[in-house]
C-alpha cells in the first residue's frame, strides 16, 4: 500500500471513530431525556470533551494530509469531504450535549403521553437509520445509501413541523406541565437539527464519491 | 485511443470553423520508431493563448508528441508519422513547409538551460542574426523585448556583454526563454522547462509562463503533477502512447473520467 493510502485509511479510520462516538452521544441523549436518567446526562457531558478533542485531531491530520500529500482528485475530495463531515459531526456532539443539559434542568420525568404524542420515537428511530445510512455510505462509498438520508430527514422534518401543533393543544388542558411542552419543543428541535446536519453529511459522502455539489439544490 | 477536445462545438460544423477557434490541431497522429509504435491514433485540438500540460509515466509518449509540433523528431533514425498535425490550419508535415519558417513559429525550452557559450545579448540576437536581420537598432530593440518578456531584463541590463555561462540555472533558463521569444514564435513547446531548477526559480518561470500565455500557445510536458495543476488550463494524460484523457485542468485534478487518468495523478502507478 502506497503512503498517501495509508494516510487515508488512518483518517477514515479516525473519521468513522468519530461518527461512532458521536451516534452514541445521540443515543444517550435520547434515552437521558425521555427516561429521565442524569446520570447519563453526565456520562454526555463529560465525553463531550473526547469529541471535542478527536474534531481537533481529525481537523489537524487532514490538514497535515493536504500539506504533505498535495492530494488531488478522489483524494482531495475525501479532504475536503473529510473536514465538513468532522464538523458536522461535531456540532452533532453538540446537540447531544445541550439535550443532556436541558434534561438536568429540567429536572423531572416527561409524561409517557406526552413523548408519544409527539413521536418522539418515531423521531429517534429515523435518526438511527440515518446514522446507519451514513456509517454504510461513509465506510463502503455507497452513493446509494447515502441519497437514502434525504427521505429520512424529511420524516423528521414532518415530525419537528406537527409537534408545535401538539403541544399549543395539550397545553391549555395541561398547563401544570408547561415546563415539560416548552422543554419537550427546545428538544425536538435539537434532534430535527441532528436530521439536519446528517443531511449535510450525506451530502459531502456523495461529493467525495462521485464530486457532486448538492448543497442549495433542491432536488437531490 | 481517439480523445478530441471538441469543447462547445455544436455549432462549428466546418473544418474552417473548427481551424478559427483552434491554433493546434493533430488528427489520428501515429508515430513508429521502426516497430515501436511511440503514439497511437492520437487527435487533439489546442486553442490560441492556453497552456496545455503533457503528462504521463516516462516513455508513454509526451516528448515525443510535443516534438511532433516543429518538427524534431525528423531527425531521429527509423521515424515515421502518420496523420495529420495542423497549426493555424497548415499542414506541418506536408513537403513543401519550410522547416525554418515553422521553428521560427514554433519556440523550444528544453530541460536543461542551453546557453552558448557567448554573451547574454548574443544568445538572444543568435535567432535573429540567422534569420538574416542586420539592422543592429531593430536586433537590440527585439532583445530587450525579448529579456522584458523573459522577466530577465532588470537583473542583466548592465551586463548584456558577459557571457550567458555566468548567469545562475535560473537566469540561463530564462535567457533561453528570451532567446527563443526573440524571433518571434506563436507556439512555445517546454519539455519539462523546471525539473533543473530550484523552487524559486521554478515559481519565476511559472508566473512567467503565466504572462506569455497572453501572447502565447504554450505547451509544457511535466512530470510535476502540481506544476501542471497550477499553471496549464488545459491537460492531456498520455500512458504507453495513448491519449487517456484531455480535458480542462480543473477537471481532470478533481474528478478526471478516466480510472487509469486518477490513478495517475494521485499517485497511484507511474
Amino acid at each position: 500500500m502506497i503512503n498517501i493510502e495509508e494516510q487515508r485509511v488512518a483518517l477514515n479510520k479516525t473519521g468513522e471513530e468519530m461518527l461512532n462516538l458521536v451516534h452514541k452521544q445521540v443515543q444517550l441523549a435520547y434515552e437521558a431525556f425521555t427516561s429521565f436518567d442524569t446520570d447519563l446526562a453526565e456520562e454526555i457531558i463529560l465525553k463531550e470533551k473526547r469529541v471535542n478533542a478527536l474534531d481537533v485531531r481529525i481537523e489537524k491530520d487532514t490538514d497535515h494530509f493536504i500539506a504533505l500529500y498535495s492530494p488531488v482528485a478522489t483524494d482531495l475530495r475525501f479532504a475536503l469531504a473529510l473536514l465538513k463531515i468532522n464538523y458536522n459531526l461535531e456540532r452533532i456532539g453538540d446537540q447531544a450535549f445541550d439535550i443532556a443539559n436541558h434534561t438536568i434542568y429540567l429536572n423531572q420525568k416527561l409524561v409517557s403521553e406526552l413523548v408519544e404524542r409527539m413521536q418522539f420515537n418515531l423521531m429517534f428511530e429515523t435518526l438511527e437509520s440515518m446514522f446507519t445510512d451514513v456509517a454504510n455510505a461513509f465506510t463502503n462509498e455507497n452513493l446509494k445509501v447515502a441519497r437514502k438520508v434525504f427521505k429520512k430527514d424529511k420524516i423528521i422534518n414532518d415530525i419537528n413541523a406537527k409537534a408545535f401543533d401538539i403541544v399549543a393543544e395539550d397545553a391549555f388542558k395541561n398547563p401544570e406541565l408547561i415546563r415539560q411542552y416548552l422543554m419537550a419543543l427546545v428538544v425536538m428541535k435539537k434532534f430535527e437539527k441532528i436530521g439536519d446536519l446528517l443531511k449535510n453529511i450525506s451530502e459531502s459522502i456523495i461529493y467525495f464519491i462521485d464530486a457532486e455539489i448538492l448543497k442549495h439544490k433542491k432536488k437531490k | 485511443m481517439n480523445v478530441i477536445m471538441t469543447e462547445n462545438t455544436e455549432n462549428l460544423n466546418t473544418e474552417d470553423k473548427i481551424a478559427e477557434k483552434y491554433k493546434l490541431q493533430t488528427k489520428d497522429v501515429n508515430v513508429f520508431y521502426g516497430d515501436f509504435q511511440a503514439i497511437k491514433e492520437v487527435s487533439m485540438n489546442i486553442k490560441p493563448n492556453s497552456i496545455t500540460a503533457f503528462i504521463g509515466p516516462s516513455g508513454c509518449g509526451k516528448s515525443t508528441f510535443l516534438r511532433l509540433f516543429n518538427r524534431m523528431n525528423d531527425y531521429i533514425e527509423d521515424f515515421k508519422m502518420e496523420g495529420k498535425i495542423k497549426i493555424d490550419d497548415t499542414n506541418i508535415y506536408k513537403n513543401k513547409i519550410q522547416l525554418e519558417q515553422l521553428r521560427k513559429q514554433v519556440g523550444m525550452v528544453f530541460q536543461k538551460p542551453n546557453p552558448f557559450p557567448k554573451s547574454i545579448f548574443e544568445n538572444v540576437a543568435y535567432g535573429l542574426k540567422i534569420q538574416g536581420i542586420k539592422d543592429k537598432k531593430l536586433i537590440a530593440a527585439r532583445v530587450e523585448k525579448a529579456l522584458v518578456q523573459a522577466d530577465l531584463w532588470n537583473e542583466v541590463k548592465d551586463n548584456l556583454n558577459k557571457s550567458a555561462l555566468t548567469l545562475s540555472g535560473g537566469q540561463q533558463q530564462r535567457l533561453c526563454i528570451a532567446r527563443t521569444l526573440a524571433v518571434e514564435p506563436s507556439i512555445l513547446l517546454m519539455d519539462e522547462p523546471t525539473s533543473a531548477l530550484d523552487p524559486i526559480s521554478t515559481a519565476k518561470i511559472e508566473e512567467l509562463i503565466h504572462q506569455l500565455k497572453k501572447e502565447y500557445t504554450i505547451i509544457i510536458v511535466t512530470h510535476n503533477m502540481q506544476q501542471a495543476a497550477r499553471i496549464s488550463d488545459y491537460t492531456a494524460f498520455f500512458y504507453m502512447g495513448e491519449l487517456i484523457e484531455f480535458d480542462k485542468t480543473k477537471k481532470i485534478f478533481t474528478n478526471p473520467d478516466k480510472k487509469r487518468t486518477e490513478n495517475y495523478i494521485t499517485g497511484r502507478f507511474g
